[in-house]
């Protein structure tokens, strides 16, 4: 194996249809790739599994994250409300305690708490998958070694690329450079760190 | 594998089959068409027209100054109208903000492609005109400075808001819907920030862009739980927007005043918001269309699906107008029928009603045809017209305000000068923001529109690997 000279993040190819990307990325993650990332203009059916993406957690992440809003709400307008049961009373604490009596009616009005209930919970499951997805995705994150390859800008317009990362144990510089060039790809690339 | 794309249920990935693409555009020229626009040289319509919108802001700026300085005494509220401009306005804004979560969450569910070109400015839409209403109940506190009030947080007087009222429903409802239109617009635009930024001419741009766009590479990986956040913001924002008119009418429809505490409140003034909502993306898409040169991206065929459901929920508000009528008459209560016709049909503002019944219930007729939803300027114009019916709707409804159970109670209601500037001020935002939104931003979803051609679809070929349909379980 050559040791390069500067450090190498991956070899990078580039292909022009979103069928030839998906059946690229097959090939690598058959041929026993699995630090690798096909990268598209826009979402390509199935390409994720190809490069040997399972699911994403986000669903269940926003499912606690709207059980959390909800929880809020439930709290905040019941126990501020004086609707808590009586056992609870005792342990409440006096900025939290604001019990108002309209008229009589029952402290405890849940029907009138329904609408900031619903919409803290869909605030708070929203906010979680924004932010889960973002996080999850690693950004932001401005700078990255992909963009030191030139053509990588086309990736946004209308090209496809798949990138092997070097961190990969089957990554060999001239024998994935063969392999890639092997899937006819427009052109492959070295990513410099 | 080509059955994939329609089995695959609600996506951004569209049914192959309607071509609402016109010209012969492939992703290249899509992503230079769209941020060529914010490349070029500004447009000199462009300076005229934000010049007239910035001036009309500065009435904004002026009005809202005096009240701030003098109090609400400026406005024509009095006992019994307490609510005067400020809600009719409130309410009419966000109205005209439903189409665009309509448009971008509820079409995407229902598979509907069409929307992709339309449902960035919708969005935008949405935002500047929940902004614009926004001001309305801040600025009818009297003493804005303590807006935070109605927030619920801890504070040293061990005070808490109301929860069971309405107008606190409203701050939970308001609130959440433009910070969720806020971040579902600004998701949908990260790719496109990043097509903005590969394409950029100089440094600066580059450097602006590539920040917004948060780094944006579009890994296969980023784009999976890219489509299932969007998938499921889409799905959130559905019931949310329906939520959020519905508690807008129950501070009409929780008062025990004749005329408002009516059942048929929730989803006639859900359908009514709708209705405003695609009048104002008609008038916002005809102009921009035509000046833009977008035409093979907003096609006529868009037009003709917005008009239709103008068409169809203009039927809806029709029918309640007639539930009304009709729900006052069958109480046999005194009061609702009085208030029905010597108020509201024969009443100082009667001229309003019959106003109101013809923008609304009768002109949007001429939509039936086919040749109207064709062209243009008719629906231009007709469009502006629903827009005043749902003003001049509000305001009929507000005018209940005007007579209740006492006759020795009963007042008027006017607009002063400041209402009226007021108003016309909040025109001056919206087209401000909107002018500034076309100006530097992506008007159309550039990595959504790519899904509208056919090579965006991957084909099936001899030495490719089936393992699609074990997986389709794991999209979301």
């Amino acid at each position: 194996m050559d040791a390069p000279k500067t450090k190498i993040y991956g070899l990078l190819a580039e292909f022009a249809t979103p069928t030839e990307i998906v059946d690229a990325a097959n090939h690598a993650r058959e041929a026993g790739y699995t630090a690798m990332e096909a990268y598209s203009p826009f979402p390509v059916m199935d390409l994720h599994e190809a490069v040997g993406f399972k699911r994403t957690m986000l669903p269940t992440l926003a499912f606690f994250g709207g059980l959390t809003g909800f929880l809020t709400a439930f709290t905040l307008t019941t126990v501020t409300s004086g609707g808590a049961p009586s056992f609870v009373t005792p342990f409440i604490p006096d900025w939290f305690y604001y019990p108002l009596n309209i008229g009589g009616r029952p402290l405890n009005s849940w029907p009138a708490f329904i609408p900031p209930e619903f919409e803290l919970t869909v605030l708070f499951a929203s906010i979680t998958s924004v932010f889960g997805m973002l996080l999850l995705n690693g950004y932001p994150r401005i700078y990255h070694p992909l963009f030191n390859v030139p053509r990588f800008s086309l990736v946004t317009s209308d090209r496809f690329f798949l990138c092997i990362e070097a961190k990969d144990s089957k990554f060999d510089l001239q024998g994935t450079k063969q392999f890639l060039e092997g899937l006819q790809p427009y052109e492959v690339s070295e990513v410099p760190e | 594998m080509a059955t994939e794309v329609s089995k695959k249920g609600p996506d951004l990935r569209p049914d192959p089959q309607p071509p609402m693409v016109g010209g012969n555009h492939t992703f290249g020229t899509m992503t230079e068409k769209i941020t060529d626009v914010i490349f070029a040289a500004t447009p000199k319509g462009w300076i005229v027209g934000f010049a007239i919108a910035f001036m009309i802001l500065q009435v904004l700026l002026v009005s809202l100054t005096y009240l701030i300085y003098e109090g609400i005494g400026i406005w024509g509220v009095n006992i019994p109208v307490g609510w005067g401009f400020d809600i009719v306005n409130f309410v009419w804004w966000i109205g005209i903000g439903h189409a665009g979560t309509l448009i971008s969450a509820i079409l995407l569910l229902f598979n509907q492609t069409w929307r992709t070109s339309i449902n960035r400015f919708a969005e935008a839409m949405t935002l500047f005109a929940v902004a614009c209403a926004g001001i309305y109940p801040l600025a009818h506190m009297g003493r804005p400075w303590f807006a935070y009030w109605l927030l619920p947080y801890p504070n040293t007087m061990q005070l808490w808001p109301q929860f069971r009222s309405p107008l606190e429903w409203d701050v939970f409802a308001v609130s959440t819907y433009f910070s969720v239109s806020l971040m579902y617009w600004y998701i949908g635009l990260v790719p496109d920030f990043a097509s903005v930024r590969d394409r950029a001419p100089n440094q600066l741009l580059r450097m602006i862009y590539g920040i917004l766009s948060l780094g944006w590479r579009g890994g296969s990986m980023h784009w999976h739980r890219y489509e299932t956040a969007y998938l499921m913001l889409a799905g959130l924002s559905t019931p949310l927007v329906l939520s959020v008119h519905t508690i807008i009418s129950f501070d009409f429809a929780v008062a025990n005043l004749p005329g408002w505490h009516a059942t048929i409140f929730p989803p006639y003034f859900v359908a009514g918001a709708v209705y405003s909502g695609f009048a104002m993306v008609i008038n916002l898409a005809v102009p921009i269309r035509h000046f833009y040169g977008m035409k093979d991206f907003i096609t006529d065929k868009h037009l003709d699906n917005m008009a239709k459901i103008m068409l169809a929920t203009g039927l809806m508000v029709f029918y309640g107008y007639g539930v009304e009528a009709f729900m006052a008459y069958y109480s046999a209560n005194e009061f609702e029928r009085d208030l029905m016709m010597k108020n509201r049909v024969f009443g100082p503002y009667g001229y309003f009603y019959f106003a109101l019944i013809f923008c609304n219930g009768l002109m949007p007729q001429v939509l039936w045809f086919q040749r109207v939803r064709s062209n243009e300027a008719a629906l231009f114009v007709i469009s502006l017209v629903v827009n005043v019916g749902m003003w001049l709707e509000r305001f009929v409804i507000l005018m209940s305000l005007q007579r209740d159970f006492l006759p020795s109670s009963w007042g008027q209601y006017s607009p002063t000068f400041w209402d009226i500037s007021t108003y016309i001020g909040t025109f001056g935002l919206f087209l401000s923001l909107l002018f500034l939104f076309c100006r530097v931003l992506p008007m159309i979803s550039i990595a959504e529109m790519k899904h509208l051609l056919p090579e965006s679809h991957v084909h099936s070929h001899k030495d490719s690997h089936d393992h699609s349909d074990s997986a389709h379980g794991g999209s979301h």
